[in-house]
């Protein structure tokens, strides 16, 4: 469904869409790393930071 | 008329065909029918898949890359505190009432620096003001609990640090033994002050979260006023690994102070046994 869709839409030769997946792939983890998990362990699941008496830590 | 003549007449040429591709037609829907129901199954399946992917780079994030950023900016930090190389020489031990700078005034001001040879004699991190989670334990790495004495002073130098993630400066909190030391450099170069302050590890303990006593100015001993005797430093960090359910605790105690143009304190070059 998604994987097939998107190497339909990669245009160019096998080659050229193997490439197209790697830039792609990068750019999400790009992404994730530099937006999206930063968010999520400020946000959602705060590693434990070690202090004693810090207002509610997880 | 017409009408009627042609229809019978077309049945037989449609039911020819149709009997004839008997054999191949019913696979062909069947075939369809999986295309139908299994769409969904391989979109389940395929978000799954892209879900297993996004976790584990979570986890890579989490326990690498976090890592390989606060190391970098830490070791940024400690350069930009502009510290100059000591002099290679054993200065005297000096054990009276020690220089003392001023608490900095503003959150992720970084004031020093800390030494731990147990933890490798290229270990050294800067301490910033205050433990903010975001501003000072995710990038600086070592925050010092504000309102705690400072380096030097009568009461407790307390400072929080993660034990995994960002860094992770305390990370081998729990090998630390009685007698290591904890060799902490404050610097202000603006106040040409620059002093060592070496502290023997006394104890360690694992508590709840919310035992804040173990920070008070007598660890453990909250109300007691602190004396000349009473020069503590303590380090808190999570326990156990990846988990905030406790805090490991470890407390030390000033053994000596020293102006580094005075020197370098030996505990330094020497490998904690």
């Amino acid at each position: 469904m998604i994987f097939p869709f998107v190497w339909r839409i990669l245009p160019g030769p096998v080659p050229l869409k193997v490439l197209e997946l790697l830039v792609l792939l990068a750019v999400i983890v790009y992404a994730l790393f530099t937006w999206v998990f930063p968010w999520v362990a400020a946000d959602i699941l705060p590693p434990p930071d070690g202090t004693v008496d810090a207002p509610a830590p997880q | 008329m017409t009408a009627h003549d042609t229809v019978p007449s077309r049945r037989p040429a449609r039911e020819d065909p149709a009997h004839a591709d008997g054999a191949e037609r019913p696979p062909r829907r069947t075939r369809r029918r999986q295309t139908v129901g299994g769409a969904l199954v391989s979109l389940l399946a395929e978000l799954l898949i892209i879900a297993g992917a996004g976790t584990g780079l979570y986890v890579a994030w989490t326990a690498w890359w976090t890592d390989v950023v606060a190391v970098h900016e830490q070791t940024k930090l400690v350069d930009d505190l502009g510290q100059q190389v000591a002099p290679k020489v054993e200065g005297a031990e000096h054990r009276g009432e020690a220089p003392v700078l001023a608490e900095p005034p503003a959150v992720t001001d970084v004031f020093g620096t800390m030494q731990i040879p147990r933890f490798g004699a290229d270990y050294v991190r800067p301490i910033g003001e205050g433990t903010d989670r975001e501003r000072v334990l995710n990038t600086i790495g070592l925050g010092h609990y504000q309102d705690t004495a400072m380096p030097g002073a009568e009461g407790n130098f307390a400072v929080a640090g993660h034990r995994v993630t960002y860094g992770k400066p305390l990370n081998q909190i729990a090998e630390l033994k009685d007698g290591d030391s904890v060799v902490v450099r404050v610097t202000d170069k603006a106040k040409d002050f620059d002093v060592w302050y070496v502290y023997k590890v006394t104890d360690s303990q694992i508590v709840t979260p919310d035992k804040i006593e173990t920070i008070a100015p007598v660890p453990n001993q909250p109300g007691v006023e602190p004396t000349a005797d009473d020069r503590w430093l303590t380090l808190t960090a999570c326990h156990p690994m990846w988990s905030a359910k406790e805090r490991f605790v470890t407390h030390a105690k000033l053994d000596y102070w020293m102006p580094v143009s005075e020197g370098t304190p030996k505990e330094l070059s020497e490998t904690p046994k």
